[in-house]
């Protein structure tokens, strides 16, 4: 254990009864009072998140114009079009167009700060410096702050307290404000799909504001585990899992975050990795699709689930990538890729599990409606 | 009650023994969403994996602590797996067993043994 990082919370975990467990090199809390309270509660009330394992990664150039444009060449993204004090949802891809990382970029005015994976923060790193910095980008890895999600419908409330302005923040803007003295970077987004704020703060006061937060009404501390079965009802993908290196954007239903301009006939079209796999894909679709899946017992069916398309015999024709248990779905949910013709929602499949074969219906994704404030 | 280095616990009701896990496995599962249990009437081998619990976080086996046949399940933690987190070692019991050998019964923990054991 004691090659662990621990965040800037560490302690105050402890203290408040974390079960802690190991993730992407960190010591990071799974639980507190239970996983199925703390995503209940975080879907009624206010949950309080650390996500400081998270990467957090300054970009700055000569102008923002200047540095999105050089980020274009690394993601299928409109980066340049995006309004000053907005965030968006980014893809780096490979050459073959699969996944190398998802990420949120915001539009700082003079930089761009942008968010990635903890478990791929080195790698991204690597890829954007050797990709960015010849073309007179500066690449800085932000080491010296925390990251905390307030996430669920009681979030708004908790953080105008601190900060009257973050109630006019909509979603995905991001603003800097004063919370408790400290100039916090705040975006009105998370990962929940509930209404909710992303907060970087100096690491030195993190812990000030984590208890500042928690001592307000309706907010509790919540873990990993439940961070896990909200976005998989939310309909979220986790790097690793739902995409990789081998699922392109088309294939993982993340067309939507390539804009128009982007795409064939558009304005800056192409010109990022993988552009000839990904861009035939977008007109014509790809050959197998990431679907939600409602397993018809009640048992969960989880990552590496064979799926077939009778209940006898027959090979493979995909995978559960994520599973287990929703909580406010009251019922297992899942993901995972199924080829073209079987996506359709509605569509019976089977998942082998314990050498049987179960049933599971293809399910429009999300499993719960996001509660973002438009 | 007896108890297995597996977290389960056994009382011995003199024709059948009834089986269930512990409070302290209970806990460390977490919450409590899927369970399956044996049918009635299977003859089981002692360390055959009889039961699938599924807690929100991950799946785990119950082991059958006797040889013997299985006589009575208890269904209504199918139907709410969340009385295993409630009452464990009462009216959340798995099932109840008919032993053929009850030997191993005597090399198995008592309460303070277990308690020391997960210390």
């Amino acid at each position: 254990m004691s090659d662990l990082s621990t965040t800037p919370l560490y302690d105050l975990h402890l203290e408040l009864g974390a079960r802690m467990v190991p993730f992407a090199g960190y010591s990071m809390p799974v639980q507190f009072d239970g996983i199925m309270a703390e995503h209940t509660h975080t879907r009624t009330a206010a949950g309080l998140f650390d996500v400081s394992h998270m990467g957090q990664v300054i970009l700055s150039g000569a102008d923002y114009a200047t540095i999105a444009t050089a980020v274009e060449s690394l993601m299928p993204v409109n980066a340049v079009g995006l309004a000053q004090g907005r965030q968006r949802y980014g893809l780096l891809t490979n050459a073959d167009g699969g996944i190398e990382d998802d990420l949120m970029f915001a539009n700082k005015g003079d930089h761009m700060f942008v968010v990635v994976n903890a478990a791929c923060k080195v790698a991204d790193i690597a890829l954007m410096r050797a990709a960015l910095e010849p073309a007179g980008i500066t690449v800085t890895e932000v080491t010296d702050r925390a990251l905390i999600a307030l996430q669920g419908p009681g979030a708004e409330a908790a953080l105008s307290v601190l900060a009257p302005e973050a109630r006019e923040m909509r979603f995905m803007d991001v603003a800097e404000m004063e919370l408790e003295g400290v100039t916090a970077w705040v975006s009105r987004s998370g990962y929940t799909g509930e209404d909710g704020y992303e907060i970087s703060i100096p690491a030195a006061q993190a812990e000030a504001l984590a208890r500042s937060l928690l001592a307000m009404e309706g907010v509790a501390p919540v873990g990993l585990g439940a961070r896990d079965s909200l976005r998989q009802e939310a309909g979220l993908c986790l790097y690793g899992n739902d995409i990789t290196t081998d699922t392109t954007p088309v294939e993982a239903g993340l067309s939507w975050a390539i804009q128009k301009n982007r795409r064939t006939g558009g304005g800056r079209a192409g010109g990022f990795p993988g552009d000839a796999t990904i861009l035939p894909q977008l007109d014509t679709g790809a050959a197998r699709k990431r679907v939600g899946l409602r397993p018809e017992g009640r048992a969960p069916m989880r990552g590496g689930v064979a799926l077939f398309a009778g209940a006898e015999g027959g090979d493979p024709v995909g995978e559960i990538t994520s599973g287990g248990f929703g909580p406010t779905v009251g019922g297992p949910v899942a993901m995972g890729y199924l080829p073209d013709g079987l996506t359709a929602p509605g569509t019976v499949v089977y998942g082998e599990l314990r050498g049987k074969r179960l049933p599971l219906v293809v399910h429009a994704l999300p499993f719960v409606a996001p509660g973002f404030k438009r | 009650m007896k108890f297995t280095e597996e977290h389960e616990w056994l009382l011995d009701e003199g024709e059948v023994v009834v089986v269930g896990i512990t409070s302290h496995a209970a806990e460390q599962l977490g919450d409590v969403v899927f369970v399956e249990l044996p049918e009635v009437g299977t003859e089981v081998t002692k360390d055959e994996e009889i039961v699938v619990i599924e807690s929100v976080k991950a799946a785990s086996d119950i082991l059958a602590p006797l040889d013997g046949e299985i006589v009575e399940v208890n269904d209504a933690i199918v139907d709410a797996p969340a009385m295993v987190n409630d009452d464990p070692q009462g009216a959340a019991w798995f099932f109840k067993m008919k032993p053929s050998d009850r030997a191993p019964m005597d090399e198995m923990m008592d309460e303070a043994a277990y308690q020391s054991f997960i210390g």
